[in-house]
């Protein structure tokens, strides 16, 4: 796969809670089924990284942050419902 | 590829501080009254939920709690936006002098958490990592205080009920546990019936310590705020609803003192009340720092009255304001200039301060609460408010009612001489009677004007109803306005009727015709009486030189008659000796 478009992801996750756990099942599989090799993700704890968090103005868990390419977008929740996903990664028509 | 650190203790559950150990701790809010009702602040180290509408106030509330907490308390505060950006709450709290800015650097943390409108949701998530970041910040800059503004707007991402509670549950554990004083607002309606139970706040209110709620509405198209705390565990609070105005330097809540706060400052001073004979009806004036009332009918003079005070106060050298409501302050100075009442000088020298009321608008409450912080900055001693009863006016008469015993209250403790004017209803009786808003029963002196209408004139009369602690006439006296000034006189009384104005004039110069009238009679009756004296006496003189006459008279008849008797027997002697006759006859008798 060219690494044309690639994308950049960072998800904030809170430890080891529940809906932060699913939520890293969830964009690994995503990013597997549909950007095999063009994806790079960034964990961050938010209890070890507060401050970062609060800089990115983070402030739910889990929130994944689309980086690259611009235009960044921001999707909270444990990524379970793929549609919305996919739509806000422009993975996938608006149709 | 990814790794988890363990912190999950940082939201654990652990059993609230006990309650017992801080029970007393308070955390001020700086809002003025508010500490008053809860008998020290909010709840320290506890968790308050600031329920109101929209545009109630919660977010200066807030906001002056943090303020006052990082100025005064020496206990700096983070602040999370939900609603509104920080920068603009900033802009729009610049108005109130809480120096935010110069707080921000230090003291006051702003946390822009606006939730972004494209944010795209995909299944369930939580406010831990808020918390955690939040958390980071507090410790960073010793944070005691948090306000987290506008939940709801969070809270309205979450998908039902049951993940609400979970989140205001997790947020009130993350506060009980760091210890800090914590500020929940929301939106609420205000319909608590409704509410208390589809509302996830109804489940917050008994979850907290303490509930303040906040109400915001028209009564009459006049905008009517106040606040009333639902509950306050652990400690005693006013459960009333209070009035609050938002004010110049913030949101401040009108309350009643209580007993043991209201310590007026007594004064056996006397302050004139600008007309001499006023004075003297009075026992030398007003006390200082007392409230007088007068009242009366449109057009009795009412302001004249209090402009004279206001006039007399300048002069003894009082800073004094002057709160006019019912037309321009330009237009009273003027109004007052026509007899004699000149403040334009004071007023250029910024002893005296016009204030026309009528730019206010607004409750009742706001009245109060602008007359006091203008008062407070022009550092008045004596204050005039004409006329008080445009309150009733704005809003309900209940609520003016409390306003205007506040104001009284306040006045005394500040040792500031008032005289208020009420109108009083053409309607009513015309014996002195409703006075609107019960003042009058608070009042230290009221005094009554009213119009004796007789002979096709009015004429204005005054009188003194009371006024405590001092000895004061009983008559009622005609007020007498001209250019030269105010004066009182006194009036006729005359087969039980008072006269007054041209009657009176009429009756004096009657007197006065009458007195001359009584004068030349007696003047003349004088002449007479000495006319016929000297006559008199002329008489007694003649008849006295008669009386000598006759005397002599007399006298010279009785020798005469002597010497004639002599003669006769002299001659009768001769005659015998002529004759011969014996001698034997002694030679006189």
């Amino acid at each position: 796969m060219s690494r044309r478009g690639l994308l950049k992801f960072r998800l904030f996750v809170a430890g080891e809670a529940l809906n932060s756990t699913q939520a890293v099942t969830n964009l690994t599989a995503i990013c597997r089924d549909y950007l095999p090799d063009r994806h790079e993700i960034e964990i961050v704890d938010v209890f070890r990284e507060p401050l970062r968090a609060l800089a990115e103005g983070i402030l739910m868990t889990p929130t994944l942050v689309k980086l690259a390419p611009s235009p960044t977008r921001k999707i909270v929740g444990t990524l379970s419902h793929i549609e919305p996903v996919l739509l806000a990664l422009g993975l996938k028509g608006a149709a | 590829m990814y790794f988890f650190r363990r912190r999950v203790d940082s939201i654990d559950m652990r059993p609230a501080p006990s309650p017992v150990a801080n029970l007393q701790a308070k955390a001020q809010t700086g809002i003025a009254g508010f500490d008053e009702i809860t008998d020290g602040g909010l709840p320290h180290g506890r968790t308050t939920l600031l329920l109101g509408g929209p545009g109630s106030g919660k977010t200066i509330f807030g906001l002056q709690f943090l303020a006052h907490g990082a100025q005064r308390c020496k206990e700096p505060g983070i602040f999370v936006a939900f609603e509104e950006t920080s920068d603009r709450i900033v802009a729009n709290a610049a108005s109130f002098g809480w120096k935010l800015d110069e707080l921000r650097r230090s003291k006051l943390h702003f946390i822009d958490a606006q939730p972004s409108p494209d944010l795209v949701q995909s299944g369930t998530f939580d406010l831990s990592g808020m918390l955690a970041a939040l958390e980071a910040k507090a410790n960073q800059m010793g944070a005691r205080r948090i306000v987290f503004d506008a939940l709801d707007i969070v809270l309205a991402l979450l998908p039902d009920a049951a993940a609400k509670r979970r989140e205001i549950y997790r947020l009130h554990e993350w506060l009980l546990n760091r210890d800090l004083t914590g500020v929940i607002t929301a939106k609420w309606g205000g319909d608590e019936a409704s509410s208390f139970s589809t509302q996830p706040f109804g489940f917050m209110q008994f979850m907290v310590d303490c509930a303040v709620i906040l109400t915001h509405t028209m009564v009459h198209g006049v905008s009517h705020r106040n606040l009333r705390v639902q509950k306050y565990r652990g400690s005693s609070f006013d459960e009333n609803e209070s009035p609050i105005v938002i004010g110049r330097t913030g949101l401040e809540i009108a309350t009643a003192p209580a007993l043991d706060r209201l310590h007026a400052k007594v004064s056996n001073e006397r302050v004139s009340s600008g007309i001499q004979r006023l004075d003297t009806m009075l026992g030398g004036g007003f006390y200082r720092g007392a409230s007088v009332l007068i009242t009366g009918f449109p057009g009795t003079a009412k302001t004249t009255l209090s402009g004279a005070f206001a006039e007399a106060a300048c002069e003894r050298g009082e800073r004094t304001l002057f709160v006019s409501f019912d037309s321009d302050s330009n237009e009273v100075v003027r109004d007052l200039a026509s007899v004699g009442i000149r403040l334009q000088r004071f007023i250029k020298t910024g002893q005296l301060l016009m204030a026309s009321a009528r730019t206010i608008s607004g409750s009742s409450e706001t009245y109060l609460v602008r007359i006091k912080s203008i008062a407070k900055e022009h550092g008045a001693r004596c204050l005039v408010i004409d006329p008080v009863s445009t309150w009733s006016r704005s809003g309900n008469d209940h609520s003016a009612h409390g306003v205007g015993e506040r104001l009284i209250d306040w006045a005394k403790a500040e040792g500031i001489t008032m005289v208020c004017t009420s109108l009083l209803d053409e309607m009513a009786s015309q014996e002195a009677g409703g006075s609107s808003q019960q003042i009058s029963s608070l009042a230290d002196t009221w005094i009554h004007l009213s119009y004796l209408v007789q002979a096709g004139e009015r004429n204005r009369g005054l009188s003194i109803i009371k006024s405590r602690g001092t000895a004061h006439s009983n008559q009622e006296r005609e007020l007498i306005l001209s250019d030269a000034g105010v004066t009182l006189t006194d009036t006729y009384t005359a087969g039980g009727e008072v006269l007054m104005g041209t009657m009176r004039w009429e009756k004096e110069s009657a007197e006065r015709v009458a007195h001359e009238v009584t004068e030349v009679a007696a003047k003349l009756k004088r002449v007479r009486l000495d006319a016929e004296e000297a006559e008199l006496g002329v008489r007694v003189k003649s008849l006295q030189v008669e009386l000598h006459a006759k005397q002599v008279e007399n006298a010279l008849l009785a020798r005469t008659t002597a010497t004639r008797l002599g003669e006769v027997s002299r001659g009768r002697t001769r005659l015998r000796e002529l004759r011969g006759a014996d001698a034997t006859i002694p030679e006189t008798k």
